[in-house]
Protein backbone atom coordinates (compact mmCIF):
# COMPACT_ATOMS: atom_id res chain seq x y z
CA UNK A 1 0.00 0.00 0.00
CA UNK A 2 1.65 3.76 -1.01
CA UNK A 3 0.70 6.96 -0.65
CA UNK A 4 -1.47 8.58 -2.90
CA UNK A 5 -1.26 12.18 -1.83
CA UNK A 6 1.76 13.61 -1.12
CA UNK A 7 3.09 17.17 -0.37
CA UNK A 8 4.06 19.11 -2.83
CA UNK A 9 7.58 19.75 -4.24
CA UNK A 10 8.00 22.94 -2.73
CA UNK A 11 7.52 21.57 0.60
CA UNK A 12 9.64 18.95 -0.10
CA UNK A 13 12.17 21.11 -1.36
CA UNK A 14 12.43 22.93 1.62
CA UNK A 15 12.30 20.09 3.88
CA UNK A 16 15.71 18.99 2.31
CA UNK A 17 17.01 22.16 2.35
CA UNK A 18 16.91 22.08 6.24
CA UNK A 19 14.37 25.50 6.32
CA UNK A 20 11.46 23.67 7.35
CA UNK A 21 10.31 24.44 11.22
CA UNK A 22 9.70 21.43 13.63
CA UNK A 23 5.92 21.28 13.38
CA UNK A 24 6.65 20.98 9.24
CA UNK A 25 9.27 18.94 9.54
CA UNK A 26 7.75 16.40 11.91
CA UNK A 27 4.48 15.95 9.04
CA UNK A 28 7.12 15.19 6.34
CA UNK A 29 9.67 13.14 7.89
CA UNK A 30 6.22 10.90 8.87
CA UNK A 31 5.40 10.57 5.97
CA UNK A 32 8.54 10.17 4.25
CA UNK A 33 8.62 6.95 6.44
CA UNK A 34 5.31 5.65 4.55
CA UNK A 35 6.12 6.85 0.91
CA UNK A 36 9.41 5.68 -1.36
CA UNK A 37 8.43 7.92 -3.77
CA UNK A 38 8.78 10.81 -1.64
CA UNK A 39 11.89 9.34 -0.14
CA UNK A 40 13.00 9.01 -3.78
CA UNK A 41 11.77 12.96 -4.17
CA UNK A 42 14.14 14.24 -1.02
CA UNK A 43 17.09 12.37 -2.64
CA UNK A 44 16.81 14.03 -6.00
CA UNK A 45 16.42 17.70 -3.73
CA UNK A 46 19.13 16.54 -1.71
CA UNK A 47 21.38 15.98 -4.68
CA UNK A 48 20.65 19.20 -6.05
CA UNK A 49 22.21 20.87 -2.37
CA UNK A 50 24.97 19.26 -3.07
CA UNK A 51 25.25 20.41 -6.81
CA UNK A 52 25.09 23.58 -5.27
CA UNK A 53 27.64 23.28 -2.52
CA UNK A 54 30.21 22.24 -5.26
CA UNK A 55 29.24 25.44 -7.39
CA UNK A 56 29.87 27.29 -4.40
CA UNK A 57 32.45 30.12 -4.94
CA UNK A 58 35.09 29.12 -2.16
CA UNK A 59 35.99 31.40 0.40
CA UNK A 60 39.97 32.16 1.10
CA UNK A 61 41.72 29.15 2.20
CA UNK A 62 40.74 27.68 5.51
CA UNK A 63 44.46 25.35 6.01
CA UNK A 64 45.01 27.76 9.13
CA UNK A 65 41.92 25.54 10.17
CA UNK A 66 42.68 22.30 8.55
CA UNK A 67 45.80 21.79 10.97
CA UNK A 68 43.79 22.22 14.17
CA UNK A 69 41.40 19.76 13.23
CA UNK A 70 43.33 17.28 11.78
CA UNK A 71 44.94 17.43 15.31
CA UNK A 72 40.99 16.51 16.91
CA UNK A 73 40.38 13.56 14.40
CA UNK A 74 41.32 11.06 17.14
CA UNK A 75 39.54 12.91 20.25
CA UNK A 76 37.14 10.86 21.77
CA UNK A 77 33.80 10.95 20.54
CA UNK A 78 31.23 12.64 22.16
CA UNK A 79 28.48 9.91 23.54
CA UNK A 80 25.05 10.69 21.77
CA UNK A 81 22.27 8.56 23.44
CA UNK A 82 20.01 7.68 20.91
CA UNK A 83 16.74 7.62 22.24
CA UNK A 84 15.30 3.75 22.19
CA UNK A 85 11.98 3.55 20.62
CA UNK A 86 9.36 4.22 23.07
CA UNK A 87 6.08 2.68 21.85
CA UNK A 88 4.62 -0.69 21.75
CA UNK A 89 5.10 -3.01 18.73
CA UNK A 90 2.01 -2.63 16.72
CA UNK A 91 2.02 1.22 17.25
CA UNK A 92 0.97 3.20 14.35
CA UNK A 93 3.09 6.02 14.80
CA UNK A 94 6.04 6.54 12.74
CA UNK A 95 9.45 7.16 15.14
CA UNK A 96 9.31 10.71 14.41
CA UNK A 97 6.39 10.88 15.41
CA UNK A 98 6.75 8.91 18.55
CA UNK A 99 9.94 10.71 19.55
CA UNK A 100 7.94 13.98 19.61
CA UNK A 101 5.18 12.35 21.40
CA UNK A 102 7.76 10.60 24.07
CA UNK A 103 5.63 7.28 23.92
CA UNK A 104 2.16 6.25 22.28
CA UNK A 105 -1.18 7.67 21.54
CA UNK A 106 -2.30 7.17 25.17
CA UNK A 107 0.22 8.66 27.03
CA UNK A 108 -0.81 12.06 25.10
CA UNK A 109 -2.97 14.64 26.81
CA UNK A 110 -6.33 14.70 24.53
CA UNK A 111 -8.29 16.81 25.01
CA UNK A 112 -12.31 16.57 24.16
CA UNK A 113 -13.42 18.98 21.50
CA UNK A 114 -17.03 17.95 21.27
CA UNK A 115 -18.98 14.07 20.29
CA UNK A 116 -16.44 12.22 18.99
CA UNK A 117 -13.77 14.25 18.26
CA UNK A 118 -10.42 14.90 20.35
CA UNK A 119 -7.21 16.73 19.71
CA UNK A 120 -3.91 16.33 21.55
CA UNK A 121 -0.87 18.96 20.46
CA UNK A 122 2.31 17.34 19.63
CA UNK A 123 4.42 20.68 19.63
CA UNK A 124 4.38 23.94 18.41
CA UNK A 125 7.50 26.14 16.73
CA UNK A 126 6.67 29.75 15.71
CA UNK A 127 3.36 29.96 14.41
CA UNK A 128 3.15 26.23 13.35
CA UNK A 129 1.17 23.53 15.24
CA UNK A 130 1.45 19.90 14.91
CA UNK A 131 -1.78 17.94 16.47
CA UNK A 132 -2.57 14.87 16.51
CA UNK A 133 -6.28 13.88 16.15
CA UNK A 134 -8.63 10.94 16.90
CA UNK A 135 -12.07 11.50 14.97
CA UNK A 136 -15.29 8.72 15.60
CA UNK A 137 -16.28 7.22 12.88
CA UNK A 138 -18.41 8.70 10.18
CA UNK A 139 -18.18 12.14 12.10
CA UNK A 140 -18.22 15.36 9.82
CA UNK A 141 -15.84 17.82 11.23
CA UNK A 142 -17.11 21.34 11.15
CA UNK A 143 -16.48 23.20 7.96
CA UNK A 144 -13.55 25.23 8.25
CA UNK A 145 -11.53 27.17 6.19
CA UNK A 146 -7.41 28.34 6.81
CA UNK A 147 -5.65 31.80 6.76
CA UNK A 148 -2.40 29.62 5.76
CA UNK A 149 -2.19 25.92 5.19
CA UNK A 150 -2.93 22.77 6.83
CA UNK A 151 -1.17 19.61 5.78
CA UNK A 152 -2.76 16.17 7.31
CA UNK A 153 -1.46 13.09 7.42
CA UNK A 154 -3.79 10.24 7.88
CA UNK A 155 -1.81 7.26 10.38
CA UNK A 156 -5.40 5.16 10.50
CA UNK A 157 -8.81 5.02 9.45
CA UNK A 158 -9.45 7.37 6.80
CA UNK A 159 -11.63 11.04 5.47
CA UNK A 160 -12.98 12.36 2.24
CA UNK A 161 -13.55 16.17 1.38
CA UNK A 162 -13.85 17.47 -1.85
CA UNK A 163 -10.81 17.22 -2.81
CA UNK A 164 -10.23 13.36 -2.20
CA UNK A 165 -10.59 9.85 -0.11
CA UNK A 166 -7.64 9.75 2.16
CA UNK A 167 -6.02 6.66 3.26
CA UNK A 168 -2.96 5.80 5.92
CA UNK A 169 0.06 7.45 3.90
CA UNK A 170 -1.45 10.03 2.33
CA UNK A 171 -1.18 13.84 2.66
CA UNK A 172 -4.07 16.10 2.54
CA UNK A 173 -3.45 19.51 1.90
CA UNK A 174 -5.25 22.57 2.34
CA UNK A 175 -4.54 26.09 2.07
CA UNK A 176 -6.10 29.82 1.86
CA UNK A 177 -8.60 29.07 -1.07
CA UNK A 178 -9.95 26.04 0.47
CA UNK A 179 -13.53 25.49 2.48
CA UNK A 180 -13.51 21.93 3.32
CA UNK A 181 -16.19 19.57 5.32
CA UNK A 182 -13.69 16.62 6.01
CA UNK A 183 -15.74 13.23 6.96
CA UNK A 184 -14.45 10.12 8.59
CA UNK A 185 -14.76 7.02 6.94
CA UNK A 186 -17.22 4.96 8.72
CA UNK A 187 -14.97 1.75 10.04
CA UNK A 188 -12.43 3.17 12.77
CA UNK A 189 -11.25 6.09 14.29
CA UNK A 190 -9.46 8.15 12.04
CA UNK A 191 -6.52 9.46 13.91
CA UNK A 192 -4.12 11.87 11.74
CA UNK A 193 -1.58 14.54 12.41
CA UNK A 194 -2.86 17.62 11.61
CA UNK A 195 0.44 20.93 10.66
CA UNK A 196 -1.19 24.45 10.53
CA UNK A 197 1.21 27.64 9.93
CA UNK A 198 -1.86 29.67 10.53
CA UNK A 199 -4.59 29.48 12.85
CA UNK A 200 -7.79 28.34 11.09
CA UNK A 201 -10.77 29.81 10.40
CA UNK A 202 -14.20 28.73 10.93
CA UNK A 203 -16.90 29.26 8.48
CA UNK A 204 -20.27 28.06 8.66
CA UNK A 205 -22.91 27.95 11.35
CA UNK A 206 -21.76 24.79 12.76
CA UNK A 207 -18.17 26.49 12.86
CA UNK A 208 -18.86 29.51 14.46
CA UNK A 209 -20.87 27.37 17.44
CA UNK A 210 -17.89 25.41 17.92
CA UNK A 211 -14.87 27.84 17.29
CA UNK A 212 -14.77 29.14 20.99
CA UNK A 213 -14.55 25.12 22.12
CA UNK A 214 -12.06 24.15 19.02
CA UNK A 215 -9.47 26.63 20.37
CA UNK A 216 -7.75 26.55 16.75
CA UNK B 1 35.85 29.36 -14.67
CA UNK B 2 37.14 28.15 -11.46
CA UNK B 3 40.57 27.54 -10.96
CA UNK B 4 41.94 23.54 -11.24
CA UNK B 5 43.27 23.97 -7.61
CA UNK B 6 39.72 24.12 -5.65
CA UNK B 7 38.34 22.29 -8.40
CA UNK B 8 37.81 18.27 -8.26
CA UNK B 9 36.06 15.99 -9.98
CA UNK B 10 32.66 14.47 -8.68
CA UNK B 11 34.31 10.89 -9.08
CA UNK B 12 37.30 11.82 -7.80
CA UNK B 13 35.48 13.34 -4.69
CA UNK B 14 33.55 10.70 -4.06
CA UNK B 15 36.70 7.55 -4.34
CA UNK B 16 38.52 10.14 -1.53
CA UNK B 17 34.99 10.17 0.99
CA UNK B 18 35.24 5.88 0.79
CA UNK B 19 38.99 5.65 1.50
CA UNK B 20 38.26 8.39 4.62
CA UNK B 21 35.61 6.09 5.82
CA UNK B 22 37.31 2.46 4.95
CA UNK B 23 41.06 3.50 5.21
CA UNK B 24 40.92 6.31 7.41
CA UNK B 25 42.99 8.19 5.04
CA UNK B 26 44.35 11.36 6.28
CA UNK B 27 45.33 12.78 3.23
CA UNK B 28 42.18 12.24 1.47
CA UNK B 29 40.73 13.85 4.57
CA UNK B 30 43.01 16.97 3.69
CA UNK B 31 42.13 16.91 0.62
CA UNK B 32 38.02 16.83 1.11
CA UNK B 33 38.42 19.84 3.28
CA UNK B 34 40.23 21.76 0.99
CA UNK B 35 37.60 21.32 -1.64
CA UNK B 36 34.42 22.12 0.79
CA UNK B 37 35.47 23.73 3.56
CA UNK B 38 35.74 27.01 1.85
CA UNK B 39 32.56 26.13 -0.31
CA UNK B 40 30.80 24.85 3.21
CA UNK B 41 31.86 28.39 4.58
CA UNK B 42 30.40 30.53 1.78
CA UNK B 43 26.98 28.23 2.00
CA UNK B 44 27.01 29.50 5.82
CA UNK B 45 27.58 33.01 5.09
CA UNK B 46 25.12 32.97 2.41
CA UNK B 47 22.47 31.45 5.47
CA UNK B 48 23.75 34.66 7.42
CA UNK B 49 25.95 32.65 10.12
CA UNK B 50 28.82 36.05 10.30
CA UNK B 51 32.42 35.04 10.02
CA UNK B 52 33.73 33.36 13.03
CA UNK B 53 30.35 31.53 13.27
CA UNK B 54 30.45 30.35 10.05
CA UNK B 55 34.00 28.71 10.49
CA UNK B 56 33.59 27.14 13.69
CA UNK B 57 29.98 25.03 12.16
CA UNK B 58 32.68 24.21 8.89
CA UNK B 59 35.09 22.87 11.21
CA UNK B 60 32.23 21.33 13.47
CA UNK B 61 31.08 19.50 9.90
CA UNK B 62 34.31 18.42 8.74
CA UNK B 63 34.62 16.96 11.99
CA UNK B 64 31.38 15.04 11.43
CA UNK B 65 32.36 14.23 8.18
CA UNK B 66 35.23 12.13 9.41
CA UNK B 67 33.71 9.99 11.95
CA UNK B 68 30.98 9.33 10.04
CA UNK B 69 32.37 8.79 6.89
CA UNK B 70 31.97 5.04 7.26
CA UNK B 71 28.44 4.97 6.86
CA UNK B 72 28.89 6.83 3.13
CA UNK B 73 27.60 4.83 0.49
CA UNK B 74 28.38 5.35 -3.02
CA UNK B 75 25.93 3.79 -4.68
CA UNK B 76 23.47 5.60 -2.83
CA UNK B 77 24.75 9.74 -3.12
CA UNK B 78 27.55 11.62 -4.21
CA UNK B 79 29.98 12.82 -2.02
CA UNK B 80 28.95 16.11 -2.11
CA UNK B 81 24.91 15.48 -1.28
CA UNK B 82 26.37 13.63 1.36
CA UNK B 83 28.46 16.65 2.76
CA UNK B 84 25.54 18.53 1.98
CA UNK B 85 23.30 17.11 4.40
CA UNK B 86 25.76 16.66 6.93
CA UNK B 87 26.38 20.35 7.06
CA UNK B 88 22.56 21.31 6.57
CA UNK B 89 22.30 19.13 10.15
CA UNK B 90 24.31 20.33 11.77
CA UNK B 91 23.51 23.85 10.87
CA UNK B 92 19.97 23.08 11.93
CA UNK B 93 21.24 21.65 15.43
CA UNK B 94 23.90 24.61 16.12
CA UNK B 95 22.17 27.62 14.28
CA UNK B 96 18.24 27.02 15.40
CA UNK B 97 18.90 24.84 18.57
CA UNK B 98 16.72 22.08 17.28
CA UNK B 99 17.61 18.35 15.97
CA UNK B 100 16.90 17.59 12.49
CA UNK B 101 13.59 15.15 12.47
CA UNK B 102 14.29 12.59 10.13
CA UNK B 103 12.65 9.32 9.20
CA UNK B 104 14.35 5.98 10.95
CA UNK B 105 15.49 3.74 7.88
CA UNK B 106 14.92 0.90 10.51
CA UNK B 107 11.28 1.92 11.43
CA UNK B 108 9.47 -1.25 11.34
CA UNK B 109 6.56 1.09 9.98
CA UNK B 110 8.61 1.95 6.97
CA UNK B 111 6.86 1.37 3.59
CA UNK B 112 9.60 0.00 1.14
CA UNK B 113 10.89 0.83 -2.51
CA UNK B 114 9.59 -1.10 -4.84
CA UNK B 115 12.68 -3.29 -6.02
CA UNK B 116 13.50 -0.39 -8.70
CA UNK B 117 16.61 -1.05 -11.11
CA UNK B 118 20.25 -1.73 -10.51
CA UNK B 119 21.35 0.60 -7.63
CA UNK B 120 24.96 0.51 -8.10
CA UNK B 121 27.46 3.41 -8.10
CA UNK B 122 27.64 4.25 -11.73
CA UNK B 123 23.68 4.41 -12.07
CA UNK B 124 24.08 6.72 -9.08
CA UNK B 125 26.74 9.13 -10.95
CA UNK B 126 25.25 8.86 -13.99
CA UNK B 127 22.11 10.61 -12.44
CA UNK B 128 24.08 12.49 -10.77
CA UNK B 129 25.57 14.04 -14.11
CA UNK B 130 22.20 14.53 -15.72
CA UNK B 131 20.87 16.46 -12.73
CA UNK B 132 23.98 19.02 -12.75
CA UNK B 133 23.15 19.42 -16.29
CA UNK B 134 19.22 19.99 -15.92
CA UNK B 135 20.16 22.31 -13.42
CA UNK B 136 22.00 24.48 -15.65
CA UNK B 137 19.31 24.33 -18.01
CA UNK B 138 16.73 25.51 -16.22
CA UNK B 139 15.34 28.91 -17.20
CA UNK B 140 16.89 31.42 -15.08
CA UNK B 141 13.71 32.35 -12.66
CA UNK B 142 13.29 29.14 -11.88
CA UNK B 143 17.15 28.34 -11.34
CA UNK B 144 17.19 31.18 -8.64
CA UNK B 145 13.96 29.85 -6.72
CA UNK B 146 15.71 26.70 -6.76
CA UNK B 147 18.92 27.92 -5.58
CA UNK B 148 17.78 30.48 -3.11
CA UNK B 149 15.41 27.74 -1.48
CA UNK B 150 19.29 25.94 -0.32
CA UNK B 151 20.04 29.38 0.90
CA UNK B 152 17.71 31.49 2.75
CA UNK B 153 16.24 30.22 6.19
CA UNK B 154 12.73 30.75 5.66
CA UNK B 155 13.08 30.55 2.22
CA UNK B 156 9.70 30.78 0.54
CA UNK B 157 7.81 33.55 1.83
CA UNK B 158 11.63 35.25 1.86
CA UNK B 159 12.27 34.72 -1.55
CA UNK B 160 8.98 36.52 -2.33
CA UNK B 161 9.66 39.17 -0.81
CA UNK B 162 13.52 39.34 -2.03
CA UNK B 163 12.12 39.04 -5.94
CA UNK B 164 8.74 41.05 -5.05
CA UNK B 165 6.84 37.97 -6.72
CA UNK B 166 3.88 36.35 -4.77
CA UNK B 167 4.35 33.45 -2.82
CA UNK B 168 1.89 31.29 -5.23
CA UNK B 169 4.69 32.25 -7.93
CA UNK B 170 7.68 31.08 -5.98
CA UNK B 171 5.89 27.75 -5.45
CA UNK B 172 4.72 27.60 -8.65
CA UNK B 173 8.07 28.29 -10.51
CA UNK B 174 9.94 25.63 -7.63
CA UNK B 175 7.32 23.20 -8.70
CA UNK B 176 8.19 23.45 -12.60
CA UNK B 177 11.92 23.43 -11.81
CA UNK B 178 11.46 19.91 -10.04
CA UNK B 179 9.49 18.84 -12.91
CA UNK B 180 11.24 19.70 -15.20
CA UNK B 181 14.27 18.22 -13.50
CA UNK B 182 12.09 14.97 -13.00
CA UNK B 183 11.86 14.85 -16.52
CA UNK B 184 15.61 15.42 -17.50
CA UNK B 185 16.09 12.39 -15.62
CA UNK B 186 13.33 10.21 -17.26
CA UNK B 187 11.61 9.49 -14.09
CA UNK B 188 7.96 9.18 -14.45
CA UNK B 189 5.91 11.45 -12.38
CA UNK B 190 3.98 9.20 -10.19
ZN1 LIG C 1 4.72 10.86 -0.77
Amino acid sequence: MSARFHPTDDLLLAYAAGSLDQAMSLLVASHLTLCPRCRAEVSRAEALGGALLDEQPPSGSLDHLLDALLCRLDDPEPIVTRPAPIARPGSILPRPLQQAVGGDLDGLRWKRLGQGLEQALVLQSGRSRARLYRIAPGLRIPEHGHDGTELTLVLQGGFSDVNGHYLPGDIATADEDVVHRPTADETVPCICLAVTDAPLRLTGLVGRLVSPFLNL
Amino acid sequence: MKDAASTADAGVLTEWLVKVGRDRDRQCFAALFQHYAPRLKTYLRKLGCDDALAEDVVQEAMLAVWRKAESFDPSKAAASTWIFTVARNLRVDRLRRETRIEFDPDDPLLVQDEPAGADDQLARRQSDDQLRQALHDLPGDQATVVEMSFYQECPHTEIADRLGIPLGTVKSRLRLAMSRLRSALGDDVR
